[in-house]
Formats: C-alpha cells, sequence, structure tokens
C-alpha cells in the first residue's frame, strides 16, 4: 500500500478545512494536504448559491459559491495539496489516515498533526418518526437545495416544509422564486429556528404562513406525498389531538437540525460533547487526543460561515504549530462546565489563559443577560439571546485566578 | 382620508422589533416599537422603496454542470424579483464563465447587471 508522509493533513475541504489549511500554511506547516470526497472544494457553499454570506469577515454581502472562491483562489495560490474525489475511510489516534480514490486506490496518509473538518449531516425523516408510509417526495431541505441550484430540479410543485431553521427558510424563497407553491414553514417552538433577516426576506417577502408550535403528524399518499396533517403542539412538544389541518401538498421538505458527522471521531477515539455532538475541544481547538484538532459544523454546527472560517484558522495555526514541535504544552486543563441557560458551549476545556471566545448557544431566549464564568462576569451585556442565534462572548481567562482550579461554571444570568 | 395601520418587521439587528405605524396620504407617521433609532431608517427604506439583491440560476451549456448560478450586483426594487425571474428562465450561457462576469447588463431597466457568482470550465 501506497504511504504518504505530511506535516498537517486536513479532512474535509469546506469553508473550516479551507480556512484551517491557509492558516496552517501560514505559520510556516510544510506540507500541508487537504483530503476532500466531493469533486470540488467549497463543501457546502456552492449550492448556497444566495447572498448574506461574508458580512463580519469581509464587511461583504457574498454568495456561498463567491465566499469559498476567495478561499480556493489562496489554497491554489499557495500550492496546498488537494486530493479530491478521496474518502477518507479510517483515522487513528497516531494520527495515520487510510484514505482512496480512483487515481490512487487504497493508500495511508502520515501526518503529524491532523485537522477534522467534515462537517454535519442533515437530520432526516427516519429521525422525526412521522407516522405515514415511505413514498416520494420527502427529502431535506439540503437535498433540495442541491437538486434546486445544482442539478436543476424542482422537486415539487405544492411543498410544506417542517422546521424553520435557516436552510428551510432559504428553500421557501428559492421554491417560490422558481415557480412552486411554499404552502406553509411549520415550527414547532414558539420562535422561528433561523435568523430574522431571514424569516422576513424568505417568507414575509413572499407571504408564506409561519406556523409556530405545530408539527407534521401524518403524510399521506400512495406513491408520491399527496398531503400532511399539521397539529398544534404543547409545551412539552406532543401533538394537541382535535387540532390537526391537513394540507395538500406533494412535497414535504425536512429542515429539522444538524448533526456533526464524527464516526471518524470515534475511530480516534477522540472525546465527544453529547450537547454539541462534536468532539470536546480547547481553545486551540485540540481534541481529546493530542496532535488531532478540530473545527467548523464538526464541532458545533454554526448559524455563520465566517465563525467557521474563524474556528479554522485557530485550527489550522494550532496544527502547524503542533507539526512544528512549537505548540506550547498545556499549563493546566480547566473544564467549562454548562451552567444556567446553557444548552452548549465550544471550547468545552482551557489549556492556556489568554482571551478566549467563547461559543454559545442558549437553551432559552432571555432579555438583558451576561455572562458569568466561575467567580467573574462578563461586563458585558447582550440585549436578547435566543437559541437560533450563537452567542459570542470574549473571556479573559487571564484576569483570572486560576491557580488551583480544574474547573469552571459558565452561566448566562439576568442584569440586576 | 383614511389613515392605514402598518407593520414591519426590523432586520437591522437580531431584535427584530415589530414596528408599528401609521400611513396617511402615502406617509409615514407615528413610528412605534422600535427599541432603538436604527429601526426608523430601515422602515422608512422598507415602506418606501424596499430593495433586495436577487440570487438564482441560468441555464448553462458546455459545462459539467447544466445550471450557473448568479446575482444582481446590487439591490433591485423588491417588486421587480418576480419579473426578473421571468426573464431570466429564458437567458441561457455558454461555459467558460468566469466569477463576476456580467450575464445580463441592467436587467429590465433595474440598473442593475446580472453577474455570475462562480468559475465554470467548459468541458
Amino acid at each position: 500500500m501506497k504511504e504518504e508522509k505530511v506535516d498537517v493533513a486536513i479532512i474535509g475541504g469546506g469553508p473550516a478545512g479551507l480556512a484551517a489549511a491557509l492558516s496552517a500554511k501560514r505559520v510556516g506547516a510544510g506540507k500541508v494536504l487537504i483530503l476532500d470526497r466531493n469533486k470540488e472544494l467549497g463543501g457546502i457553499l456552492f449550492q448556497c448559491i444566495h447572498n448574506g454570506f461574508g458580512l463580519h469577515r469581509f464587511k461583504e454581502d457574498l454568495t456561498g459559491p463567491e465566499y469559498a472562491q476567495r478561499f480556493i483562489d489562496e489554497v491554489k495560490e499557495m500550492k496546498i495539496e488537494v486530493k479530491l474525489e478521496t474518502m477518507v475511510m479510517e483515522i487513528n489516534s497516531s494520527r495515520e489516515i487510510l484514505a482512496t480514490n480512483h487515481k490512487e486506490g487504497i493508500f495511508r496518509v502520515k501526518a503529524t498533526s491532523l485537522v477534522l473538518a467534515m462537517g454535519c449531516r442533515e437530520r432526516t425523516r427516519e429521525m422525526l418518526s412521522i407516522p405515514g408510509v415511505r413514498l416520494a417526495g420527502i427529502l431535506t431541505a439540503g437535498v433540495a437545495q442541491q437538486w434546486v441550484n445544482l442539478e436543476g430540479y424542482l422537486p415539487g410543485k405544492e411543498v410544506v416544509i417542517l422546521g424553520s431553521g435557516d436552510i428551510g427558510l432559504i428553500m421557501a424563497r428559492r421554491l417560490t422564486l422558481e415557480g412552486a407553491e411554499v404552502k406553509a414553514v411549520v415550527e414547532m417552538m414558539p420562535y422561528p429556528g433561523g435568523l430574522i433577516r431571514n424569516v422576513v426576506q424568505c417568507l414575509q417577502d413572499f407571504d408564506i404562513p409561519l406556523l409556530l408550535e405545530r408539527t407534521v403528524t401524518f403524510i399521506y399518499g400512495r406513491n408520491r406525498v399527496e398531503a400532511v396533517t399539521v397539529a398544534k403542539v404543547d409545551a412539552k412538544g406532543e401533538s394537541i389531538p382535535g387540532t390537526e389541518k391537513v394540507i395538500p401538498c406533494d412535497t414535504l421538505l425536512l429542515s429539522v437540525g444538524l448533526i456533526p458527522e464524527n464516526e471518524l471521531s470515534s475511530l480516534a477515539r477522540i472525546e465527544i460533547d453529547s450537547s454539541t455532538g462534536g468532539p470536546v475541544i480547547d481553545e486551540r481547538m485540540q481534541t481529546s487526543v493530542d496532535g488531532i484538532f478540530a473545527c467548523g459544523n464538526v464541532v458545533q454546527v454554526h448559524d455563520l460561515v465566517d465563525y467557521v472560517s474563524q474556528q479554522g484558522e485557530i485550527a489550522g495555526k494550532s496544527a502547524a504549530l503542533y507539526a512544528l514541535g512549537k505548540l506550547k504544552p498545556a499549563k493546566r486543563i480547566i473544564k467549562l462546565k454548562r451552567g444556567r441557560n446553557i444548552r452548549f458551549l465550544t471550547p468545552q476545556r482551557i489549556s492556556d489563559q489568554e482571551k478566549v471566545t467563547l461559543f454559545i448557544r442558549v437553551a432559552n431566549p432571555e432579555q438583558k443577560v451576561k455572562l458569568r464564568v466561575g467567580e467573574g462576569i462578563i461586563e458585558q451585556t447582550k440585549p436578547l439571546v435566543r437559541p437560533n442565534q450563537m452567542v459570542v462572548w470574549t473571556v479573559p481567562f487571564g484576569d483570572f485566578k486560576l491557580s488551583d482550579l480544574r474547573e469552571m461554571e459558565v452561566s448566562v444570568i439576568r442584569e440586576k | 382620508m383614511a389613515e392605514d395601520r402598518c407593520e414591519i418587521t426590523c432586520i437591522v439587528c437580531p431584535w427584530g422589533c415589530q414596528v408599528k405605524f401609521k400611513v396617511k396620504e402615502g406617509e409615514i407617521r407615528n413610528i412605534e416599537g422600535n427599541k432603538c433609532r436604527r429601526g426608523i431608517g430601515y422602515v422608512r427604506q422598507e415602506f418606501y422603496n424596499p430593495q433586495r439583491v436577487l440570487t438564482t440560476t441560468v441555464k448553462l451549456k458546455g459545462s459539467r454542470l447544466p445550471l450557473l448560478p448568479v446575482r444582481t450586483n446590487k439591490p433591485i426594487p423588491k417588486k421587480m424579483l418576480g419579473e426578473c425571474m421571468q426573464y431570466l428562465a429564458n437567458i441561457e450561457v455558454k461555459a467558460l464563465i468566469k466569477l463576476g462576469q456580467v450575464i445580463v447588463p441592467n436587467i429590465l431597466d433595474t440598473g442593475a447587471n446580472i453577474i455570475s457568482t462562480r468559475n465554470l470550465d467548459s468541458n
């Protein structure tokens, strides 16, 4: 079997992997290799033809393909090696990769450091257990996006969308513009799952009804979807009998959440956080396995690609320093414990004591909140936090007395 | 002349204020519900001249993909979105295409160009 040695190997050539590769190279890593199963770099960005990308990072309103191209051009300029149409089958904790493609067959890559940037997958109907038979016309919003924007197929003419995540909202507009009728977007929570901007510009602009606190309870049809039943749900998410309403449609799109894709991580026995579904990381994006780093949606599902790129850069830098033998050993490891109103936070561990950006998803909407970390309070009030928008706080861990601490609790607290 | 009551969701920040106002003789009166001043500017823009960037695809020949993603190079009046989609349904281009290339200049006299948002090689 062919064997190759590289300094930094990156699995996944989407926004996280691209940013990681560029930053690893800039820091001075020798041989950097990106492995991706797709035909081209850029990951999901090429099917996200809508705008709204790069507002934070470039202060410009770009489409997905335009955002991706900026990074891809740089990867070419810096002569970073890329293997496309390459499937990584196994990794282990010694940072050995087993991969395959149709040019090289099955081959091994030994990496001094490894960056995981595999992204995430969509939740499917099977994970929701909606009763009804298996029919044509039920698909995830991301698959519909691929059909409409890359392959040129319209998945249906009368569409109901379950879940009001951003991809679902974006597809409501896209399908409407392409001539389909979107009958409703159905959301179980009392508030929409996606960004306000998308609720206004994708639903309100086209008078598409947003049915809150409701879910799809049955799918009718013989070979193709013919209708769905929508019912109100109670606070526990159980449907309320007697509130059912049948909506005729030929297509049901699901936009019901994303799951970090960590089959490879598990093979390397990397510790997974059950609240994010991704690897436990420290502020340098190092996982529980020495020399393996992770970034982007494989760590936690982000709302904005700008943050994915930011995390990718940190991971790439750390991986390069590790490969060069310059990554400082952790002074101490402090676990960050989830406290009040925190569904998840990353990084979950702090190994050094500098300024660290915490990405937090709250459990419940709340107004005028601050962050408490251990005994310290971060004096930056957020007027509103909601589960559908990740909150970012920068915490000056350097200012805290950390000497004997093993653990710190992080809580979102009400301003007094 | 009667007064109309209107409501617009502000999207300037994540708050998403429901801004309420009255309309008399085509003019906005009594804006309320906005938590900050930026809401006033947004509501005025949205009421008098709402604009959107249109992103869509056009048919592509001679490449590995059947579609080319495109956008307007600046926002166009919201009410023109449908007409522009109709117009673009009949547009077909040939690879090779470069990112930023003008596909339709000054579409339907909006002053905006339809530009390509990616590179696509010919096959």
